[in-house]
C-alpha cells in the first residue's frame, strides 16, 4: 500500500504503521485465531458442535427474533423519524436526543430493566397476565429487548433522509391531483426505501449478536429461549471450547455477510443520491 | 436558484404537504407513545426501583465494598482503553483522512469490523489465545502471567468493543475538512508534530471530544464481551455493568437497580452532553455524525 497521490503533507508511513500494527494486534489477529482453531477441529467435529439441535434452535431464535425486531423497528423508526423531522411539538428536541438512549444505556442495564416491566408482576407484565400474553422468559421477550436495542438504527438512518428530501416533489404531486396518502405511498416511500432497508440490516445484525439486554429477559431455555450469544458463554463455561468456537464461526461468517450487504447497501444509496 | 425557489414556495400555504391535524396528532400521539414505551419506560425503571426502598437503602448499596470496588475497576479499565483508542484513532484518522491510497476503504471496513461482532465473541477470542486452554496460554502460566479472568483480560475485550469509536468518528471530519491548511503548514516550514498541534488538533478537538463521550460510555457499560473474559471474581474482577448481574441473579433487586442507576446516569450524561456538543458545534461535528447517520 503506497500513496498514490504524492503529499507534502508528513506523517504517511508511521501513521500507517501504526494503524495497520493495532489494527493486527487487537482486532484481525484475535479474530483469525477464532477461525484457525475452528480449521483445527476438522470438519465432522465442526458440523457437530456448530449444528446440534439445540444450537440450531438457538439459531432459529436469534435470526428469527432479529428478523422480526427489525421489521418492528422499520414501522416503528419509521414513525418516529417521520414526527420528529415533519412535525412542531413541545418537547421534540428532547425526544430527539432520547432515541439515541439504547446507544448510551449499558446492555445490562437496559436487560433487568425490561425484564422487571414485563415480568408478570411488572408493571406491563401485570396488564397483559390477564390476557394469557407471557413476555418476559418467552421468545417475545428476546424479541422486544431486540426491538430495544435496533430502534435508534433505523430512525438516525432515516431522518436524515427524510430531513432532505424536498417538499417540491411533494407539492408538484399535490397539485397534479395526487392525495396525501398517494404521495406518501408513491413520492415519499419510494425515496426512503434505500434508508429503511440499510436501518432493517443495522438493526438486524445489531440483534443478531446482542448479549446482554436480552438474557435477562429470555429466561434461558434450552430449545426454547436460548439466543446463539448465550450458547456461546454456556458452552465456554463448560469448558467446552471447541463448542463455543463452532458456534462462534457460524455467528461471524453471519456478522460478515451483515456487513457486506450493508456496505453494498451504503454504495447502492449514494450511487442513488448522486444520480438524482 | 434552488435557494430562491424554496424561499418563494415557502409563502405558498402548505396544506399540500401536510396531513390534516387529526392525523398529525394520531401520528405524534403514536410515536411518543412508542417512543415511552420502549425507552423512558426502562429508564424510570431504573430509577424507581433503585429507589424503591429509601435512600439510606440506595447509599447502603452503593456503599458495599464489593459495589465500590466495581466502580473502582470499571473507571480503572475505562481509563486505560479510552486513552489508547484516542491514540489510535487519531492516528488512523490523519491516516486515512489526509492521504490516499490503494486499500484504503478496505481498511477503513476493518476499522469497523467490532462494531459488527457480538460482544460474546470480542470476549472469546481473547480466551481463545490467552486461556488455559489458548494459543498462549501454557506459556503464560509458565511465567506466571494471568490476562483471562483478570484485569488486562477485561482491558482487552474492552479496548477491542470501543476499538473504531474515536476513527470513525475522525475520519469523515478531516476528510471533510481536507488537506489545504496543512499544506499552507508545511509550505511555511512547519514539522509534522507543529502541524498536528497547532493546525490539525484545533480543527478536530470537538470531534475527538465527541469520540472520547461515545467510547467511554461504551467501555463502561460493556457487558457481554468482558463477561466471558472477567471470570466473575468478587471484588476483584467485577465491573459495574457485571456486579449488575450478580446482585440481580441473587434476587437483590434494589441493589441491582441501584448500581444500575449509577450506569443510566453516565447514559444520561452522555446524551446530553452529545446533544449539547450537536448542537452547538454542529459544524465542526457535522461531518462525523452525517456519516455515521447515513
Amino acid at each position: 500500500m503506497l500513496a498514490t497521490k504524492s503529499s507534502v503533507i508528513p506523517g504517511f508511513g508511521p501513521t500507517l504503521g501504526y494503524t495497520l500494527f493495532y489494527l493486527g494486534l487487537i482486532v484481525l489477529i484475535p479474530l483469525a485465531a477464532l477461525f484457525f482453531r475452528a480449521a483445527g477441529m476438522g470438519w465432522e467435529q465442526f458440523v457437530q458442535a456448530a449444528f446440534a439441535p439445540r444450537v440450531l434452535a438457538a439459531y432459529r431464535l436469534s435470526f428469527g427474533g432479529a428478523f422480526i425486531a427489525a421489521a418492528i423497528n422499520v414501522v416503528a423508526g419509521l414513525l418516529v423519524a417521520w414526527v420528529l423531522v415533519r412535525y412542531e411539538f413541545p418537547g421534540r428536541k428532547l425526544f430527539d436526543a432520547m432515541v439515541d438512549l439504547p446507544f448510551a444505556l449499558p446492555t445490562a442495564v437496559a436487560g433487568i430493566a425490561l425484564t422487571a416491566i414485563y415480568a408478570p408482576n411488572g408493571v406491563i407484565g401485570q396488564l397483559l397476565r390477564p390476557l394469557g400474553i407471557k413476555v418476559a422468559f418467552t421468545p417475545i421477550g428476546v424479541v422486544i429487548a431486540m426491538v430495544f436495542i435496533g430502534m435508534p438504527f433505523v430512525v438516525r438512518t432515516v431522518q436524515p433522509v427524510l430531513q432532505d428530501l424536498e417538499l417540491e416533489h411533494e407539492e408538484v404531486a399535490a397539485s397534479l391531483g395526487a392525495n396525501r396518502l398517494q404521495v406518501f405511498c408513491l413520492v415519499i416511500l419510494p425515496n426512503l426505501l434505500p434508508a429503511l432497508v440499510t436501518g432493517f440490516a443495522l438493526a438486524f445484525a445489531r440483534a443478531l449478536g446482542e448479549y446482554g439486554s436480552v438474557i435477562f429477559i429470555a429466561g434461558n431455555m434450552p430449545g426454547i429461549s436460548e439466543i446463539a450469544p448465550l450458547l456461546i458463554v454456556t458452552k465456554l463455561e463448560q469448558y467446552d471450547y471447541a463448542g463455543a468456537t463452532a458456534i462462534a464461526v457460524v455467528m461471524l461468517v453471519a456478522a460478515f455477510l451483515m456487513l457486506l450487504v450493508i456496505n453494498t447497501l451504503q454504495k447502492w444509496r449514494q450511487s442513488r443520491f448522486t444520480a438524482n | 436558484m434552488a435557494l430562491a425557489i424554496s424561499s418563494s414556495t415557502t409563502s405558498l400555504p402548505r396544506r399540500s404537504v401536510t396531513e390534516p391535524a387529526w392525523v398529525r396528532l394520531l401520528l405524534i400521539v403514536s410515536a411518543l407513545g412508542v417512543l415511552a414505551l420502549f425507552l423512558l419506560l426502562p429508564l424510570v425503571t431504573v430509577f424507581g426501583e433503585a429507589f424503591s426502598k429509601g435512600l439510606d437503602a440506595y447509599f447502603g448499596a452503593l456503599g458495599d465494598d464489593d459495589a465500590v470496588a466495581a466502580i473502582g475497576l470499571t473507571l480503572t479499565v475505562a481509563a486505560i482503553a479510552v486513552p489508547l483508542n484516542v491514540i489510535f484513532g487519531v492516528v488512523g484518522a490523519w491516516c486515512l483522512a489526509k492521504f490516499d491510497f490503494r486499500g484504503k476503504s478496505l481498511l477503513i471496513t476493518l476499522i469497523d469490523i467490532p462494531f459488527s461482532v457480538s460482544p460474546v465473541i470480542s470476549g472469546l477470542v481473547y480466551v481463545l489465545l490467552f486461556g488455559l486452554q489458548g494459543w498462549f496460554g501454557p506459556w503464560l502460566k509458565l511465567h506466571d502471567i494471568k490476562l483471562i479472568f483478570a484485569v488486562p483480560g477485561i482491558v482487552l475485550a474492552t479496548v477491542f468493543v470501543t476499538f473504531p469509536f474515536v476513527a470513525r468518528e475522525l475520519i469523515p471530519l478531516m476528510e471533510a475538512q481536507g488537506t489545504e491548511e496543512e499544506e499552507a503548514a508545511v509550505v511555511l516550514g512547519a514539522g509534522g508534530w507543529r502541524i498536528f498541534w497547532h493546525v490539525t488538533l484545533p480543527n478536530i478537538k470537538w470531534g475527538v471530544f465527541y469520540g472520547v463521550l461515545l467510547c467511554n460510555a461504551r467501555a463502561m457499560g460493556e457487558f457481554g464481551a468482558v463477561s466471558v473474559v472477567s471470570g466473575h471474581i468478587r471484588g476483584l474482577t467485577n465491573t459495574m455493568p457485571l456486579h449488575v448481574e450478580i446482585l440481580y441473579n441473587e434476587y437483590n433487586y434494589m441493589a441491582a437497580f441501584a448500581v444500575a442507576s449509577l450506569l443510566a446516569m453516565l447514559a444520561l450524561v452522555t446524551l446530553a452532553v452529545k446533544s449539547l456538543l450537536e448542537w452547538r458545534f454542529s459544524r465542526e461535528i457535522a461531518a462525523g455524525t452525517r456519516h455515521q447517520k447515513t
